[in-house]
């Protein structure tokens, strides 16, 4: 017995400061318990108060991590449970973020889930919180080891999620690549882990830095093999080419709020992740790994530019869009400094307002079996929805860039952090892909405020005059998957499209309310802080991190 | 109380933001009270604020009032902030009190109009941005100001857009002040790059460092701006073809207020300009020539508000040769006395034209002192206050503008008397030609059927009101001004911002006697021998030769040279450069891309084991490349 007990007292438990994962606890607590009310309820759960548990949950999460964020303010950055998480501004506002969008999704997923309705519980919601979990551990995570926690809460979650839309074969095939895939590069990630922990005896973060900073490796290159491995984990997760062939269809097969969800928090996640594990731990190598991020910037810009041109099905389109954006931020990264750091952070911020609004409109204006995404459903929007076009021209003038947009910043800002890290070079092939990327946001406008198809009229074409030169494409990219609901959907010439516009669909006429308030908000962020960036950039500048 | 100084400028933004929600519903005249009733509070918190300041000793009442910092980007820090002192307060209160009074004005005038909250909808936002403008702590903000009263002009102007005359009128004005703002960016970028700061204060601490040639460039440039806003030489032509706008309008911002902001731009930057010699002489002899040319003009015209918009490029020039000279105080002066009788003049003639259906030629009036009483009561007093008859508030303000250019610059004297006659001679023909004479107008009415008696009728009390407060104002408001006791010296207490004395101090208490009994002799020449003359015979070709008529063919000339090269170049713009070169390229870099895309989207195969081999393959490269690292 007392035997028994002297081990015990061997084992000792780390002090746990509450405070520092509360926003964790809150979203897995709050899963936990709608499961288990969801379970016992005589009856299905209905959607209204799912979505308004979840709501409450994010709210709760999002105060605790402004309560973290003045803890920091107040305290000064520390770590805490036994170093396994660290708390500083760069964690906060990453909680935030994630916090954020889930409130905001939640709003969102209420009208997907009204327009299809079925046997679905709470699961969506409950899923969506525990991934969002996994992010916000991943952006406080101080160790290699709580990082792949938090990276494969949040994946695994995801994965689910991606096939959540058990009627459209797209959306299970999209969750079957994510997870084969996504397991490919989880493993990939833990044999990086293994080495740099072979490398350096640790996998505690600040742990690292201080070995790299007292010792000069005459060999080595298992340390280097190591940064390699881990670079692709995040990169995956990020979606920079050549890691990011997942993307298309996933963010196409997934249920469209899903996909908004996916576009903003996996991608804060990972970058939150890539950050601090490279700049802060890694940043006296950083001449090792700044070329291999400057080719994947480089690659991911351009490509996700330039793909996204010949793209039909609005949700594709937007990937692409996503993975261009990603290599604006991949900038940030590159640039390696406080200001980088800080641009980035900017960008992931606004960024996901912009892509959770876009994707928002896009769920109200798919057709029922939210499969129909082609491009021609746009046309004529405005005179239809005025302010559902309205919304999504200004989120995606906000993608694009322009001025009085939170967009135009964050642009902006990554892209002289870079110049002033001297990758001028980069820097000016980012503003290349912007000025690509504005031609098919802009072509999407066009659509919108276009006149509508004539009924009968051949074969639709985009646009009209000089814009249909960009946009005049082949059959439509979704027949590049091998789906057969792409295949079919996709006909030549878009028959099946045009028969869709003419028919009349009542449904997403009036947007219900809650998308429509997470639209609103999204816009009002967008603009607002375009408008007026101080609030914004102040939070981004004192959320930096240190570097060595 | 100080502190609520940034609800004068929110006040009538919210009343825009209500107005634009919601004005539709409102209606007719909800949505006009609406907007008055914005601007009344806005005049009542500026009066508030000015007892504030009164409070407070002479020295210490200037200071900031930070909004947010608005534009953080790198060594740019630009507040949001307003800076309150006795300039921009004397300033906001004429805005808004005249802006209270025309809204209310435009109650009756606008009625029934078919756009009716539209209109009041722009007049806040008018008011919001002329705020903005006075209020603005640096250069940026009252350029954000500068802007905002340029396009609420161009939308008010247009406003009956429908009117092809309206709209290229709209059209002219947006494009002359848009030529003249870029005097202003230009000088904000050169303002940034001598003492790196936009806030007034910040420049005004480095203006005797800055090297002189900047200085002088940095004035001559805001005046560029100045001259476009303010209509000036040789940028005046289109505050005439401005009156195609509603009358209050007219009133409001092609007199009252937002063409003062030229002068008032002058004064803001006096530490700059008193500095600056040549500067100085450029803005006096523009003002001074600006004046007689303008009043020429308005000796000859038909249309009642083109004599009245020629009568405002006049007077803007008297205060341009005040701000030149260096006499801040005569330059404000005259630009609040003018104020109250422009805008009595403009209300006036609105009225008319509303007595008459519209009409607004001068020759198809007459006698109409019989059949709009109060009309004419009211307009007697801002007839003569610009006339500079003693002892209307024209003849003090005028006084000494005239009496602090003879003091420095003579010649300039000589040229503001003239036009002083000239003033006098023009406005008694308008009113004459208006309000004496025959019942030319029967001409224009004609009698509805069983109806023998069709005559003008007075406007409802809504706009009689403003006439009677404004003709008392242009009455009085130049004898409470003047120091009449020692404690009382109401400009006096604009010196925080001017320091110097003014120029007439030196003249001996005799010169200014005689000076003033010449401004005085010459008001009642112009006056006398104008009644007479228009009173009885309104047709005197001889004296309204076409040149004066069309305006010394200055729109003309414009058209000759800039105009017709222009559009000859943009032409050649569109079909060679726009049509080939540039849809050329962006055609060709669009083909490029969209090429590269479809072949570059073949690698989306939808394959998942090539996916997987795609990361494969990357992961090698980052390998590949990290070896040759760890083994270079």
């Amino acid at each position: 017995m007392t035997s028994v007990l002297a081990v015990a007292g061997h084992l000792a438990l780390p002090k746990i400061a509450y405070l520092s994962i509360m926003p964790v606890l809150i979203l897995l607590g709050g899963a936990g318990a709608m499961l288990a009310v969801s379970a016992v309820w005589p009856r299905r759960l209905p959607a209204s108060t799912t979505t308004s548990l979840t709501v409450g949950v994010a709210l709760a999460a999002l105060v605790a991590s402004l309560v973290q964020w003045g803890d920091i303010r107040h305290s000064g950055p520390h770590v805490a449970i036994a170093g396994a998480v660290v708390q500083d501004g760069f964690s906060a506002l990453i909680s935030v973020l994630v916090t954020s969008a889930v409130f905001l999704t939640a709003l969102v997923a209420d009208s997907w889930q009204r327009r299809h309705p079925s046997g679905w519980g709470p699961e969506l919601q409950v899923l969506m919180l525990v991934s969002a979990a996994g992010a916000v551990v991943m952006g406080e995570a101080n160790d290699l080891i709580v990082v792949f926690l938090g990276l494969e809460i949040m994946s695994i979650a995801l994965y689910v999620l991606a096939a959540f839309d058990h009627r459209r074969q797209q959306s299970g095939e999209a969750g079957l690549k994510y997870f084969v895939l996504g397991s490919f590069s989880s493993a990939v990630f833990v044999y990086g882990i293994a080495l740099v922990y072979g490398a350096t005896g640790t996998t505690d973060l600040p742990q690292i830095t201080d070995y790299l900073a007292r010792n000069i490796l005459l060999h080595d290159g298992l340390l280097l093999a190591g940064l390699a491995l881990l670079l692709v984990g995040f990169a995956f997760k990020v979606a920079a080419v050549p890691f990011h062939l997942w993307t298309p269809d996933v963010y196409q097969g997934a249920p469209t709020p899903v996909t908004g969800f996916m576009a903003a928090v996996a991608k804060a996640g990972g970058f939150a992740a890539l950050l601090r594990v490279f700049i802060s731990s890694f940043g006296v190598l950083r001449t090792d790994w700044q070329p291999a991020v400057w080719v994947l910037a480089l690659l991911t810009l351009t490509l996700g530019a330039v793909v996204a041109l010949v793209q039909r099905d609005i949700k594709r389109m937007l990937a692409y869009s996503s993975i261009n954006h990603a290599g604006f931020v991949l900038l940030g990264v590159q640039a390696a400094t406080t200001r980088g750091v800080e641009a980035a952070l900017y960008y992931l911020f606004v960024y996901s307002f912009m892509v959770i609004g876009s994707f928002a409109v896009i769920t109200l204006v798919a057709g029922p079996g939210d499969d129909d995404h082609d491009l021609e459903r746009y046309r004529g929007l405005a005179r239809r929805s005025p302010l559902l076009a309205l919304a999504l021209t200004t989120m995606l003038l906000a993608q694009a860039g322009i001025p009085f947009t939170t967009g135009f910043l964050a642009k902006l800002e990554v892209v002289s952090a870079s110049v002033g890290a001297r990758s001028t070079a980069l820097a000016v092939i980012a503003m290349v892909t912007a000025a690509i990327a504005g031609f098919f946001y802009l072509r999407v406008v066009l659509l919108m405020y276009a006149a509508p198809a004539e009924a009968g009229a051949g074969a639709p074409g985009y646009g009209d005059g000089a814009d249909l030169l960009l946009a005049g494409t082949e059959a439509g990219s979704s027949s590049m998957a091998p789906s057969a609901g792409a295949d079919e959907q996709a006909g030549p010439g878009g028959t099946l499209t045009l028969s869709a516009t003419r028919t009349p669909v009542a449904s997403w006429e009036v947007p219900e309310a809650p998308a429509a308030v997470a639209i609103a908000l999204c816009v009002g962020v967008t603009v607002l802080f375009g408008l007026w960036p101080a609030p914004l950039t102040g939070f981004a500048h004192l959320a930096r991190l240190i570097i060595p | 109380m100080i502190h609520a100084a940034f609800l004068m400028f929110l006040l009538p933004l919210a009343g825009f933001v209500v107005l634009a929600l919601g004005g539709r519903r409102l209606g007719d005249p909800l949505a006009g009270w609406v907007g008055t009733g914005a601007v009344a509070g806005s005049f009542v918190v500026a009066c508030i604020t000015y007892a504030g300041l009164l409070k407070m000793p002479s020295s210490g009442r200037s200071f900031d009032q930070t909004l947010f910092t608005w534009i953080p980007v790198g060594g740019l820090n630009v507040k949001a902030a307003l800076l309150i002192d006795p300039l921009s307060m004397t300033m906001a209160l004429f805005v808004t009190g005249v802006s209270t009074l025309i809204h209310l004005y435009s109650i009756g005038y606008m009625k029934g109009d078919k756009d009716f909250p539209k209109f009041f909808l722009y007049m806040n936002l008018f008011v919001a941005s002329m705020l903005m403008l006075v209020l603005g702590d640096n250069l940026l903000f009252t350029f954000v100001g500068w802007e905002g009263v340029g396009v609420c002009s161009y939308w008010l102007i247009a406003y009956w857009f429908g009117r092809p005359t309206a709209a290229s009128a709209g059209k002219k004005a947006f494009l002359y002040n848009r030529l003249a703002d870029v005097g202003f960016l230009v000088a904000v970028f050169l303002v940034f790059d001598k003492t790196g700061t936009l806030q007034y204060h910040g420049i005004f601490a480095h203006a005797s460092s800055i090297d002189p040639a900047a200085r002088t460039a940095i004035c001559l440039l805001l005046f560029v701006a100045a001259v476009g806003k303010s209509a000036q030489l040789p940028l005046f032509p289109w505050l005439a073809d401005a009156m195609e706008g509603p009358t209050p309008v007219s009133a409001l911002i092609h007199a009252a207020t937002m063409v003062t902001a030229g002068v008032f731009l002058m004064c803001r930057i006096n530490p700059l300009l008193g500095l600056s010699h040549p500067a100085q002489l450029v803005v006096a002899s523009i003002g001074a020539v600006t004046a007689l040319v303008a009043a020429t003009i308005g000796c000859a015209q038909q249309d009642i508000k083109k004599v009245l918009a020629y009568s405002t490029v006049s007077q803007l020039g008297y205060m341009f040769l005040a701000a030149g000279t260096g006499a801040y105080e005569a330059a404000i002066f005259l630009m609040v006395a003018h104020a109250f009788f422009k805008a009595e003049l403009f209300l006036g003639a609105g009225s008319v034209i509303h007595g008459l259906d519209n009409e607004q030629d001068l020759k198809r009036m007459g006698n109409l002192r019989r059949w709009l009483p109060l009309t004419f009561a009211t307009f007697v007093f801002g007839w003569l206050a610009i006339a500079g008859i003693p002892p209307l508030s024209g003849f003090w303000a005028k006084g000494d503008v005239l009496d602090n250019a003879y003091a420095r610059f003579p010649v300039l004297w000589f040229v503001g008397l003239v036009t002083a006659a000239l003033t006098a001679y023009y406005m008694t023909r308008l009113s004459a030609l208006a309000f004496f004479g025959d019942d030319r107008w029967r001409q224009v009415l004609q009698a509805p059927a069983g109806d023998h008696d069709a005559h003008p009728h007075e406007a409802p009390w809504v706009m009689a009101w403003p006439l009677v407060v404004l003709a008392v104002l242009s009455l009085a408001g130049g004898v409470l001004l003047l120091p009449w006791h020692p404690g009382w010296s109401p400009l006096r207490w604009l010196d925080p911002v001017f320091g110097s004395r003014l120029f007439d101090a030196h003249l001996s208490g005799t010169a200014q006697w005689v000076l003033g009994v010449v401004d005085s002799l010459v008001a009642l020449v112009g006056l006398a021998v104008a009644l007479p003359l228009w009173a009885r015979q309104p047709e005197r070709p001889e004296l309204e030769p076409a040149m004066l008529q069309r305006s010394y063919y200055l729109d003309d000339i414009y058209d000759a040279v800039i105009g017709r090269p222009g559009q000859a170049l943009a032409r050649f713009s569109l079909v060679v450069v726009d049509n080939q070169v540039i849809d050329g390229a962006v055609n060709g870099i669009g083909r490029l891309a969209r090429n590269s895309g479809s072949i570059m989207r073949r690698l989306q195969t939808g394959f998942v084991r090539q996916y997987a081999l795609g990361i494969a393959l990357g992961a090698a490269g980052l390998l590949v490349f990290m070896a040759a690292r760890a083994w270079a």
